[in-house]
């Protein structure tokens, strides 16, 4: 039957609330987070990263309407009030549902809920996508051809909140290396990386007068490298880095993209 | 026992006797703060101090200036061995008291010259780089006037030091060739025996005199750097210790939660809250406001942090927003922070009130500044101990957002699609989960 060969083919996404009706419990919650959710751009690495989790059909769910902003730009703002409602009403529900296990697309989420929520009463295990699917690959449960990434020169953009503050560097440069690319470092990276400009709450606001933007200095470090592809973990540090390409007019010569969604199209998901 | 013993012991004691007043002083300012509690983990916190204080592990990113810091210091530390045989001596009249220890003292004496050495050309280096090479975190505002002069004063200062110290010894060992009684023959000589000629057909007594002369210029110079360190940023080489002890062990990226909050919010979500009950009279005797607005509102690691600065502006120079031109500066940050606690700290001594001094915010750090920091945590990494200027950069924003609402606007308009949206954007609530259907 046609329908059939559809239902193969249909990418499903369970909410905690479906799963929880059918008793059952993922292995892992995806936080979406806000810009995951609803800035076109990084939708697609959201739906890259739920296609390689439905490709190895790993068990995980979505709160879905039920998340709310981790209240990551409200903390760093200053307005720890609205910082720690977001955060009490989030881990309300996800201490409801018995949340044992967070992945995330965004370190701006990833940073809050395993260093932030703990004082409020939200213990979790939080990892990052990229460590997810380094411990799937090196688990064997997924398995990365390079594709069309073989051999490319790729330089990774460092997001603050998942290097500097977290000290997550590998993870996202294995992933790079199991693409069998060429992987090029810019002259600033790991500690000593330099922010794309959106941290702080930064992205949300004009910048401070000044001589240049920051996403502007950091492409230029990036486009210095040659790399043909700039990789990143972050859907804030993807927009900044492609406002950037597009402001020094590279579009046609440099793509930025999530690892995630590399992952997805060398898996041609 | 001389009068030159009742001179030098009355210089000791002063210098001591001041120093001691002056770091009071400091320490009073210091805990102006409010309380923090860095007694944790003593075991990780030792350890951090050996690594980052003791070790200068991360003053060797940069390996030219680091290898030459790591020569001051260490001629500094050990060189101060042979201050404590100068204050021996001069208490009591000896001359070269620890020489018993015979070829050890040979080796003790040849060590220190040859540190000496190596501080003098590595301050006169230092000094050159400053000056000459223009460096940009060296060239910026905040560094200009007299934190320039502070700078310079104490490269010349170590320089003069060491050169008393070499030319005494210079002076000493042509004394001990003579065979001068008192002077002793003890000790080993790698760089001063090169200084013999210098003194190559004096009379003995003038011999004598230049010796005494450099002798006493070299220890009373350490008085007074001594005392020179509570006014000046060189006061690193003390505070670099405490400052890295009581850094902050947690991820880089986990801001503090706020408990005040954390009660108000609970109140706020808990349905059998009663809102009209009067606050409970023992809990709220201490009503601090949110964020800080004045150093006194800082905590007391943060105005340590102030004090530990030495202005090398490694923060600074790899600080995103200062490296596009914005107004912000993490250094300029905590001189800001030290130099309006040491006004208030004056104004206590003097014993006036507050009301006409400027606070911090706005008197000192502007809110341009505060609100141009992407919190990337680039100057926590950098410095070299450990300071936190982002942890009072937020602590300001704290006070700008709940105690002023004063917000840039696009940041009020965040505020409100968090709160009624759950996303800082305008999207509905409702939308969060369409992607899927786009799948």
């Amino acid at each position: 039957m046609n329908y059939d060969m559809n239902d193969v083919k249909k990418i499903h996404v369970p909410t905690m609330a479906e799963l929880m009706a059918k008793g059952e419990q993922p292995d892992v919650l995806f936080w979406v987070g806000c810009a995951g959710s609803f800035d076109d751009r990084a939708k697609k690495i959201t739906k890259a990263f739920v296609k390689i989790l439905n490709h190895i059909n790993y068990k995980f769910a979505v709160l879905g309407t039920e998340e709310s902003c981790s209240g990551d730009p409200a903390k760093r703002a200053g307005n720890e009030f609205l910082f720690q409602m977001q955060a009490m009403a989030n881990i309300e529900v996800m201490n409801a549902y018995e949340v044992k296990r967070i992945v995330t697309t965004c370190p701006h989420c990833f940073n809050t809920l395993k260093n932030e929520y703990p004082d409020l009463g939200g213990h979790y295990e939080v990892v990052h996508h990229t460590q997810l699917l380094q411990s799937l690959i090196d688990e064997g449960r997924l398995t990365v051809e390079g594709g069309a990434y073989k051999g490319k020169k790729i330089t990774f953009h460092d997001p603050c909140y998942l290097g500097r503050a977290n000290e997550v560097y590998d993870a996202p440069r294995t992933l790079i290396e199991k693409l069998d690319a060429e992987l090029v470092e810019m002259k600033r990276c790991k500690s000593k990386g330099l922010c794309c400009g959106a941290g702080g709450a930064q992205m949300f606001k004009e910048p401070e007068k000044g001589a240049k933007d920051v996403n502007i200095e950091r492409t230029e470090d990036a486009i210095e490298t040659s790399a043909e592809i700039i990789a990143t973990g972050c859907p804030f540090c993807n927009t900044m880095m492609t406002d950037g390409v597009k402001n020094k007019e590279k579009e046609e010569q440099v793509k930025v993209l999530d690892l995630a969604e590399m992952i997805a199209q060398a898996n041609d998901l | 026992m001389g009068i030159s013993n009742l001179i030098f012991a009355l210089s000791l004691v002063t210098a001591i006797f001041l120093f001691r007043r002056n770091v009071l002083k400091i320490k009073r300012n210091i805990f102006l703060g409010r309380d923090v509690n860095r007694s944790d983990q003593s075991f990780l916190r030792w350890k951090t101090m050996a690594r980052v204080a003791l070790g200068q592990t991360k003053m060797m990113v940069k390996p030219i200036a680091g290898f030459l810091h790591v020569i001051v210091y260490a001629g500094f530390v050990i060189i101060n061995i042979e201050v404590l045989e100068i204050i021996i001596d001069g208490l009591f009249g000896t001359h070269r008291v620890f020489s018993f220890l015979g070829v050890f003292y040979d080796f003790l004496i040849a060590s220190f010259e040859i540190l000496a050495l190596l501080v003098l050309l590595a301050c006169v280096l230092f000094f050159i780089r400053r000056n000459g090479l223009r460096l940009k975190r060296f060239a910026a505002k905040e560094v200009s006037g007299w934190p320039k002069t502070d700078a310079n004063l104490i490269l010349v200062f170590e320089v003069l030091l060491m050169g008393a110290f070499l030319l005494m010894q210079g002076a000493d060992l042509a004394l001990q060739k003579m065979g001068t009684a008192y002077y002793v023959e003890a000790g080993s000589y790698p760089v001063s025996s090169y200084l013999l000629f210098l003194f190559e057909g004096m009379s003995e007594s003038s011999v004598i005199l230049f010796e005494r002369f450099f002798w006493w210029v070299h220890i009373l110079g350490i008085f007074a750097f001594l005392n020179y360190l509570p006014y000046s940023k060189h006061l690193h080489i003390v505070l670099a210790f405490p400052n890295t002890y009581y850094s902050n062990l947690k991820a880089k990226g986990a801001f503090t939660n706020m408990d005040s909050v954390t009660q108000e919010v609970k109140l706020m979500l808990d349905p059998d809250a009663d809102p009209y009950a009067t606050p409970d009279p023992d809990s709220s005797d201490d009503i601090q406001r949110f964020g800080a607005k004045d150093v006194t509102d800082l905590n007391w690691v943060q105005l340590m942090n102030a004090y530990s600065c030495t202005e090398c502006g490694r923060c600074t120079s790899e600080c995103p927003a200062n490296q596009t031109g914005k107004l912000l500066s993490p250094r300029k940050i905590m001189m800001d922070t030290r130099d309006r606690l040491e006004t208030y700290g004056a104004e206590i001594d003097a014993g006036d009130d507050q009301e006409n001094q400027r606070p911090l915010l706005d008197g000192y750090i502007s809110r341009e500044e505060l609100w141009a920091c992407t919190t990337c945590n680039a100057c926590t990494d950098a410095c070299p101990i450990n300071i936190d200027p982002l942890s009072i950069i937020l602590d300001m924003r704290r006070y700008l957002v709940m105690e002023e609402s004063a917000a840039p606007n696009e940041l009020n308009m965040v505020f409100t699609n968090i709160e009624n949206n759950g996303a800082p954007w305008q999207f509905s609530a409702a939308d969060r989960l369409k992607w899927k259907d786009e799948l």
